[in-house]
């Protein structure tokens, strides 16, 4: 579609606006802020560059929590992608039922992250949560099972609700990509006599990369950035065990009271992301081009 | 991929994550606070009773203490010209909910405050001067000196107490019975709540001896520094820059703790009880001794049988850890005159009286110690009198170091009742650590 001469910057402007606003104002104060000595309810003292980024490594859980952070995406990625892929699969051709299977798959992720993990949370709960009781009903277990209470049983837990939350999600993404495989292909493979596997490999998986492709960088930036489930399911506990990187801007800011560090340590976690987001792009690329 | 568009793609979608990204750090950044606001001086027109001319006024509190706000600010609003708009706040939401509106200059007339949290707002200027206004009551002397003592920066004296809110053992009489206990003797030393809570769990059938908020670093204070100071001890220094977590004291209330932990002693939970339930247990019925806030006394089932009695030390004494919330003025706030006529109210024999005591609370007034509610239910004398006893510790770094469930405090607790308890030398100096900050 094209513009008439001139008419460019018009266009142009309500997007630079919204851009300048939304994105630069506030990176331009984050930058400010990461420099300055800045406690929360005290307000702005000046400069103090850069005693914020030198504080950053020196807090005990700075490196614990990117560890842990990458192990989280980790297993939430293979997770969920795998997942997903299955039940696209599962679901993709249009037999009886599908539809119903389709919503059913997809309805968690109508649900708001914080409200799934509040909900979650009661299920959860030794106390209050009947998950455990029926459990015990159910003769599977003889004590209370206690799924936050420790490091690894509360990793799971929140791997599990983010994997029955996001699966249906990325499915749809996944079942459009699998849609704009044209049949013809499927059909000459076959007449070929291509096997289920030799079709699943040669043909699904690389017309898929695309979806395949946005799945991961979602998922994979969405999992760095988490925060939401953890701070509701865990807090960070038990014994510090799933503190991500979010959750330590959130202390320094709102714990600590420290503001001036809280924003060194986002534009730290801006960069990260900016530059793995590029690696992963070439290397997508890469692999396209290939 | 076509090349160009690829390219195009590519940066679009960098800025999409850059921008998602800056959503979490503009959530830092609109916290940020402009020039701090000044103190404010008292007002020279103000009465010892403020003003009642039908204004609007706004006013926040945690969740914690919600039964106790609304109760006062529902009698007000009907007796009254002004009108309270009441926000209650998700008690762990607290702190970042009144560290951004001071920053955007929202703070509402009157906030609440837990009232070790109060030192932070003082020295930051985010409550109003009512010194001359509090001097002026006539019963300013019997105001709960704690809370007081907690709002008075640099002289001046910004709050006044809202709601009480002591550690108390609560102790579940019929089962007492059951487990052949005397219902009328509840444990006096820490050794006796360790033989009677055993005793009860030995009940079995789903009854527990006792139960505790064993990933909260707040109900950890609340609850275990009292039996520390029943023997006479401290667990911080004067300026709250030091910690002595590392007592004999300390150390011999940790090993009933773990004891307790260790022989299954306690309720199913409260290895990951973050706050949240941790009082929801005991009225279940099925629970022998814990401590509990006494806030929740006036909240307990009517069926249940249940006796009250000071937290003891190892081998005697008794104590408490005098919280709650204390309130005062926002220092942004235009409407101070009407604000002070709730708060003088609120401290008022009739507020006290037929609202806070009558919902089987603690008095804001030692004079008022021993009213008609208190006389009909001796469980609130007893609660009364350890007012006196009790403490309420004071240190500016207090949330980070002990309500932070990331901070070192909890990794004292966790490590001296989960663990095997010999830690606890080096978890002290990380408490004193973050302390002198």
């Amino acid at each position: 579609m094209a513009v008439p001469q001139g008419q460019g910057p018009g266009l142009r402007g309500p997007t630079a606006v919204f851009v300048a606003v939304f994105f630069l104002v506030p990176l331009l104060l984050v930058g400010q802020m990461s420099l300055s000595d800045w406690p929360l309810l005290a307000g702005d003292r000046g400069v103090n560059a850069p005693e914020n980024y030198s504080d950053i490594a020196e807090g005990t859980l700075f490196w614990p929590a990117i560890r842990f952070t990458l192990l989280y995406t980790v297993i939430v990625t293979a997770v969920l992608l795998t997942l997903a892929l299955g039940l696209a699969l599962l679901v993709q051709e249009s037999r009886p039922g599908a539809g119903f299977f389709r919503t059913v798959y997809f309805l968690p992720s109508a649900l708001g992250l914080a409200s799934a993990s509040l909900l979650f949370w009661g299920l959860y709960s030794p106390t209050t949560g009947p998950l455990s009781r029926v459990l015990e009903k159910l003769g599977l277990v003889d004590d209370p099972v206690s799924f936050l209470g420790t490091p690894t049983s509360a990793l799971l837990s929140t791997v599990f609700l983010i994997v029955w939350k996001f699966a249906g999600f990325y499915m749809l993404i996944l079942l459009v990509g699998l849609q704009r495989i044209p049949h013809e292909v499927y059909e000459a493979a076959r007449t070929d006599g291509a096997s289920r596997g030799q079709i699943f490999r040669s043909i699904t998986l690389p017309l898929l990369r695309p979806s395949l492709a946005l799945c991961l960088l979602l998922c994979v930036t969405g999992s760095l950035l988490a925060f939401d489930q953890f701070f509701i399911l865990t807090k960070g506990g038990p014994d510090n065990g799933t503190v991500t990187v979010v959750q330590l801007i959130y202390r320094e800011a709102f714990q600590r009271m420290d503001l001036g560090t809280a924003a060194a340590l986002s534009i730290v976690v801006l960069a990260a992301l900016l530059l793995l987001n590029a690696l992963q792009f070439r290397g997508l690329r890469r692999a396209d081009e290939s | 991929m076509g090349s160009t568009a690829g390219q195009r793609g590519h940066i679009h979608r960098l800025v999409t994550t850059a921008v998602a990204l800056l959503a979490t750090a503009s959530l830092v950044t609109a916290c940020g606070s402009g020039d701090g606001g000044s103190g404010g001086g008292g007002d020279k027109a103000a009465t010892a009773t403020g003003v009642d001319d039908g204004t609007k006024l706004t006013m926040w509190t945690r969740a914690a203490t919600r039964p106790q706000s609304e109760a006062l600010v529902e009698a007000y609003n009907a007796s009254h010209q002004n009108k309270i708009e009441l926000t209650v706040v998700p008690t762990d939401d607290y702190q970042a909910k009144v560290g951004a509106a001071a920053g955007s200059r929202d703070l509402p007339d009157l906030f609440a405050s837990d009232v070790v949290f109060v030192p932070n707002y003082t020295s930051s200027g985010l409550f109003a001067d009512i010194t001359e206004r509090v001097d002026a009551l006539p019963f300013a002397e019997h105001l709960a000196q704690s809370h007081i003592k907690a709002g008075t920066f640099e002289d001046k004296k910004y709050v006044v107490p809202h709601t009480l809110d002591l550690s108390v053992l609560f102790y579940n009489k019929e089962l007492y019975r059951k487990a052949k206990l005397d219902p009328d003797k509840p444990p006096a030393t820490l050794r006796d709540w360790d033989r009677q809570a055993r005793a009860v769990d030995a009940l079995g059938g789903g009854v527990d001896g006792t139960f505790f908020g064993g990933n909260c670093g707040g109900c950890g204070v609340f609850t275990w520094w009292p039996s520390v100071w029943a023997a006479g001890d401290d667990v911080l220094n004067k300026e709250g820059t030091e910690a002595d977590l590392a007592s004999g004291t300390a150390k011999k209330v940790y090993d009933t703790y773990r004891g307790w932990v260790r022989d299954g002693i306690v309720a199913p939970g409260a290895r990951e009880e973050t706050g949240t339930t941790w009082t929801g247990v005991f009225p279940k019925g099925k629970v022998g001794v814990m401590p509990m806030p006494s806030t929740t006394l006036g909240l307990m089932p009517k069926d249940l049988d249940l006796g009250v009695a000071p937290i003891p030390g190892p081998d005697g004494g008794k104590s408490t850890f005098v919280g709650g919330d204390a309130i005062g003025i926002s220092a942004t706030s235009e409407s101070a005159d009407q604000a002070w006529n709730f708060l003088a109210w609120s401290l008022g024999d009739k507020a006290q009286v037929d609202v806070v005591a009558a919902h089987k609370d603690v008095v804001a007034r030692t004079d008022l110690a021993s009213n008609k509610h208190s006389q009909a239910d001796p469980r609130l004398v007893t609660i009364n009198e350890l007012v006196a006893h009790g403490r309420t510790p004071y240190a500016l770094k207090f949330g980070q170091t002990f309500n932070d469930p990331n901070g070192p405090w909890l990794t004292l607790m966790r490590n001296a009742v989960f663990g095997d308890g010999t830690s606890v030398a080096k978890d002290n100096e990380a408490v004193t650590a973050s302390l002198a900050d």
